[in-house]
């Protein structure tokens, strides 16, 4: 690991303020993706912002009967509270199905959202990676490809967005609160929050240098049926080959957002229109335009058939 | 003849001795120019060199207060070892997949390989030496002795913080993947046990004699 000088910051304008005024530093909160990159020297921050003294771990209804969840809330507090389990069961299900009980109990609602990849070019510094060093190639392309994404990709990279939970927030139109060095805040739409990686595989948010997550913000609660499902190697604590996010209604609409098939969490409007149809319908929606190498290309099938599967539970 | 009781040196010792005879033969025939270039680390950013930094930092480990400064570099689970010379928490993979440096903190249980040290100011953790010792073991030290829930052992001390906090999670009814309702009491079925112990490697395959460990313990509970 390369050394860093370290501070705590005392409010969320002055964290984004010490990270305007160090190049090169990055806040860090629950620290489980970002220590781990540190120490492979894949990310060499000079300097780390503590954020955790924020007070930033609060859950409170909004006014207009939504849900605005801390930037600092843990990924086990938000899964397990009495509101999410309730109103937003696909955020506590998504949840659940990620990492391990250790790493829930510190991740954090905007570091979830901020995971890297776990493309394993990404991860062997040995190898061109357009994301870890721009302009020095993708070793995906042509490589071991049966993890990454088969949509949405460029020919500079095709990673997957390894987050559970950014498919809930997609499903469900969260949006995410931040606050800017100069200390203006915004709130940034989910859907327009994760970008695909073009010629700029390295720019994966829209978040500008030194903008700070402040909250996730969820709408009023949707009812339905709530069901995320998750295909991967093991039956625990492995990352997606494909996941299927849905809420549906009992009138047969609603809405699915997928995971493990793209470089962000995917969601296709005209594919929600389509959902009273079934899942061939829908998927061919959601997939229109996908281009698999022959590592992935099992995995457009898997998710008409993990949504077929979705859409008959849900039906009961 | 050597008595056995003349040789004063540890396990942990010896095998430091070892590492260091390594490090030093690893200097004394140093890697060509080429291959040290060809296996650096292609940076994102290229970096200035920086002098490792010190911050003090204290916290309380199994009830005792420690005043120490460190390299920020330092993870929690490095310090526990090497400052506090405590060694039940191991470093397995020491990228958060294995969970034998479990610890607690502040009652909840993390992966200690992927936590800064100077990031726990004031908090209070637990390692296995804090839970129980061979004279007086934790309830669940001692269903994992009896129902012989280990080979090797060194996946142990996590693999037992990690069961006790588990207990203490179906307690307090946060749900598992494997509920099948969210909204229910979650149970202290071998299922949701097998869940929440995922992040516990064993490679000796201890895992059905850990599932009976931990249920004896929670029988006893419920």
């Amino acid at each position: 690991m390369r050394p860093f000088t370290y501070e705590r910051a005392g409010s969320p304008a002055e964290a984004a303020a010490a990270a305007a005024r160090n190049p090169g530093a990055k806040f860090i909160a629950g620290g489980t993706n970002l220590l781990d990159l540190m120490k492979l020297e894949i990310e060499t921050p000079a300097h780390l912002i503590d954020v955790n003294g924020l007070s930033l771990d609060r859950m409170e209804a909004t006014p207009d009967g939504g849900l605005r969840i801390g930037a600092l809330v843990r990924n086990t507090d938000l899964a397990a509270d009495e509101r999410v389990r309730r109103d937003y069961g696909l955020l506590s299900r998504a949840l659940l199905a990620g990492a391990s009980g250790q790493l829930r109990n510190k991740a954090t609602t905007a570091g979830n959202l901020l995971q890297r990849t776990r493309c394993p070019y990404f991860y062997d510094t040995a190898q061109p990676c357009n994301k870890r060093q721009p302009g020095s190639g993708c070793a995906a392309i042509g490589g071991f490809s049966r993890q990454l994404a088969v949509i949405g990709g460029s020919e500079s990279c095709i990673a997957t967005h390894p987050s559970d939970m950014a498919v809930a927030m997609l499903a469900l139109d969260a949006t995410v609160e931040t606050v800017r060095p100069d200390g203006a805040t915004r709130a940034i739409p989910i859907a327009d929050f994760h970008r695909l990686p073009g010629d700029t595989p390295h720019i994966e948010t829209s978040l500008e240098p030194g903008e700070l997550i402040t909250a996730v913000t969820l709408p009023q609660p949707l009812g339905g049926t709530h069901i995320y499902r998750k295909v991967r190697d093991r039956a625990s604590y492995a990352f997606a080959l494909v996941a299927v996010g849905a809420v549906v209604q009992p009138d047969g609409s609603g809405r699915v957002a997928l995971g493990g098939v793209a470089h962000k969490p995917w969601r296709v409007a005209e594919a929600d229109a389509e959902l009273p149809k079934g899942a061939r319908a829908v998927t061919t929606r959601l997939l229109a335009g996908a281009a698999p190498t022959p590592e992935n290309a099992f995995k457009l099938p898997l998710v008409e058939r993990t949504l077929g599967s979705v859409l008959a539970e849900a039906k009961g | 003849m050597i008595n056995p009781g003349d040789l004063e040196m540890t396990r942990r010792g010896l095998l430091m001795g070892t590492a260091a005879t390594v490090a030093l033969t690893a200097g004394a025939f140093p890697m060509p120019a080429e291959a040290v270039v060809g296996a650096a680390a292609p940076q994102s950013v290229p970096q200035p060199d920086l002098a490792p930094v010190t911050s003090a930092v204290s916290f309380t480990v199994n009830g005792t207060s420690h005043d120490l400064t460190l390299d920020t570099r330092t993870t929690l689970l490095d310090a526990l070892r090497e400052h506090v010379h405590l060694t039940g928490p191991k470093k397995g993979c020491d990228h958060g997949q294995c969970g034998a440096c479990t610890v607690l903190v502040d009652g909840r249980r993390i992966n200690s390989c992927l936590s800064l040290a100077v990031m726990h100011q004031g908090d209070s953790i637990t390692t296995i030496e804090g839970l129980g010792n061979p004279k007086s073991m934790h309830p669940m030290q001692a269903a994992f002795v009896k129902h012989d829930g280990y080979q090797c052992g060194y996946c142990t001390p996590g693999q037992i913080c990690s069961a006790v906090a588990v207990l203490k999670e179906i307690e307090a009814g946060i749900p598992s993947h494997v509920s099948a309702d969210l909204t229910a009491r979650p149970q202290f079925t071998a299922d949701e046990l097998r869940e929440r112990m995922s992040g516990n490697i064993c490679r000796c395959g201890a895992y059905s004699n850990i599932v009976d460990a931990i249920t004896e313990v929670a029988g006893r509970q419920a």
